[in-house]
């Protein structure tokens, strides 16, 4: 897959109208996630009930890539419990590096797959992987997080981590 | 030479494109411009302010030294030692006709120009300049020229002064004579912008520096692969570029340094070939310029980047100069009338670098898309985030031209911007 099938219209769509955009006043969870190679900056904010994501906004300045992943992230992981959530978040990780047949990969993230052309553009990888990065923070009570050194997640990824699909 | 014209339509008007360069002669020169396609498409190179292609004498240069020619310099009484040093030494040579220096032992090899700017901040900054003194640099520096400064101030003691710049992206010389006091140790100033193409009045900024008794070290990377360089005209004291952007080898750079001073500064690295004797009490330095190369260079690159020097020299600068000119102003002129391109940096003395922004679409996505129709441009804040901060953006999109690029690449760029600004809109 190349850059023309990465630009499609759902992905210019989310980057256009972002979904659950903005602050959450009530928030019980919330990361900081920041790409310093490329400048990419996002917040994520949820309200965990239980151990359910009632709610999720995020916000931020970032290439359409990381809005649209953000935004569809948001829709994806609403509702679901914080296990499913982080359950979506491996799938993600590992299909965004290419460590995971994109079969599979459909399996669990549907729609989700539209950002599987990064994995042919290293220096875009990062872009597609940080909301979902900073979702994994802020469910483990981190108050910021970045895509270089120790918390690289395509680092991470290529180790092996234990967490990663 | 001969002086190619092109007719283009643009916007209705016929405009007459005029350069005195055999620009498809030259390209021939250089073979990955013809061997790499992107996605099926001719590959467009407009990034040559971060590396520049090299020609096909510079790789033979390199071949036939790897071939032919290689032994450690300095050292051995064989042929083929022999042949390296003079080789090495010829090199030499070749960069001080190029910049003009007065002696062969003003110019030192380096290994890039941030290595001669530490060079510098080492040798120098370390020896002269302690507690409460003053460096001043400007706002539109890279960072090879901003940290090595910031770590001597730390280290010393020391404090930056920063050179404001104006909307356009030109240095505000009236701050600059007003920064000056008797704590001024220091001035480092980059020749050309490498993110917004500015070129600065170096040599009055020299003379500013000078009446004050000031020594200034000019960052020429930039500056290198558009002008005719000229360090005893400009009568800097330390002059440094790299290599790879005049179309040599990666690894090889050149410090210009005025005699009298690089005499009495501090080796930077210690080592083999910078000393005259060792004993475990005392080593005594060897005389310059190898007081400053210390181990084993990157010989086959200086030699390669001597025949770099020579190939620019051989194209003449009078018409690299007149070309990329063109090659800027047609550019401005139809990334201009796009629809929501910003661009930034409008000096009115600028060199064929063009950094711009598309509505608010995020530089990354410019540049991947720009990918797609096989231009390569740089996106992201070039290593210069204090200037980024500035113009408020976190990066830009930037092209840069070279003697072998054409108006027909710049028609490529034009569409390709334009298809951006379609997919966004």
């Amino acid at each position: 897959m190349d850059s023309k099938q990465l630009y499609q219209e759902v992905i210019l769509d989310h980057n256009r109208k972002p979904r659950n955009w903005g602050k959450l006043e009530d928030a019980t969870h919330r990361s900081e996630g920041v790409n310093p190679l490329c400048g990419d900056h996002i917040w994520v904010a949820l309200k965990v009930d239980g151990d359910r994501i009632e709610k999720i906004a995020f916000e931020g300045e970032s290439c359409a890539i990381c809005k649209a992943s953000a935004s569809m992230m948001t829709t994806a992981v609403k509702g679901k419990t914080a296990a499913d959530a982080q359950m979506l978040v491996d799938h993600f990780r590992a299909m965004a590096v290419g460590a995971e047949d994109l079969e599979t990969s459909g399996r669990y993230l549907g729609r989700l797959t539209v950002f599987a052309g990064v994995r042919d553009l290293p220096s875009r990888v990062k872009c597609a992987i940080l909301p979902w990065h900073t979702l994994h923070a802020a469910l483990d009570q981190q108050d910021s997080t970045t895509t270089e050194g120790a918390a690289d997640p395509v680092a991470l990824e290529a180790q092996g981590a234990p967490g990663n699909a | 030479m001969t002086a190619t014209t092109a007719r283009r339509a643009t916007g209705g008007n016929e405009r007459r494109l005029v350069t005195p360069l055999d620009v498809e002669r030259i390209r021939a020169d250089f073979p990955i411009l013809a061997n790499v396609r992107v996605d099926g498409k001719p590959l467009v190179f407009l990034d040559n302010a971060a590396s520049a292609q090299m020609p096909q004498p510079v790789i033979d240069r390199l071949v036939r030294y790897r071939t032919w020619e290689h032994a450690n310099i300095h050292r051995g009484v064989h042929y083929l030692s022999e042949t390296a040093t003079a080789a090495y030494e010829h090199a030499r040579g070749i960069a001080r006709r190029f910049l003009n220096a007065g002696e062969d032992r003003e110019v030192i090899f380096t290994s890039n120009c941030t290595d001669g700017i530490n060079l510098v901040a080492h040798g120098y900054g370390r020896k002269f300049i302690g507690a409460g003194d003053e460096i001043i640099i400007t706002h539109l520096e890279h960072h090879a020229n901003i940290v090595p400064w910031q770590m001597l101030c730390e280290e010393q003691g020391a404090r930056l002064r920063i050179v404001p710049v104006t909307d356009a992206g030109e240095l505000i010389l009236e701050e600059y004579e007003r920064l000056f006091n008797p704590r001024t140790k220091f001035v480092a100033i980059t020749h050309v912008s490498n993110a917004l193409g500015t070129i600065n009045p170096v040599k009055a900024m020299i003379a500013t520096a000078h009446r004050h008794g000031v020594p200034v070290l000019i960052d020429g990377a930039q500056a290198a692969p558009h002008l005719k360089l000229d360090v005893r005209d400009l009568d800097c004291d330390f002059y440094a570029i790299t290599g790879h952007k005049i179309f040599g080898p990666t690894g090889i750079g050149v410090l210009y340094g005025k005699a009298n001073l690089l005499e009495r500064m501090q080796p930077f690295k210690g080592g083999g070939d910078m000393i005259l004797s060792v004993t475990f009490e005392k080593t005594t330095y060897n005389h310059i310029p190898h007081k400053f190369e210390a181990g084993t260079p990157p010989i086959a690159e200086a030699i390669g980047l001597g025949t770099a020097m020579e190939y620019m020299t051989g194209i003449g600068h009078d018409g690299i100069g007149a070309h990329e000119h063109a090659l800027l102003e047609y550019a401005t002129e139809l990334l201009g009338a796009i629809p929501g391109v910003r661009l930034i940096g409008t000096a009115k003395e600028k060199a064929s670098v063009l950094s711009f922004y598309v509505g608010d679409v995020h530089p990354h996505d410019v540049g991947t898309i720009l990918n797609q129709e096989g231009v390569a441009v740089r996106t992201g804040h070039h290593c210069a985030q204090p200037l980024m901060q500035r113009f408020g953006v976190p990066a830009t999109a930037r092209a840069s031209f070279a003697f072998y690029n054409t108006f027909g690449e710049v028609e490529v760029l034009a569409a390709a911007v334009r298809k951006v600004q379609k997919m966004f809109a």
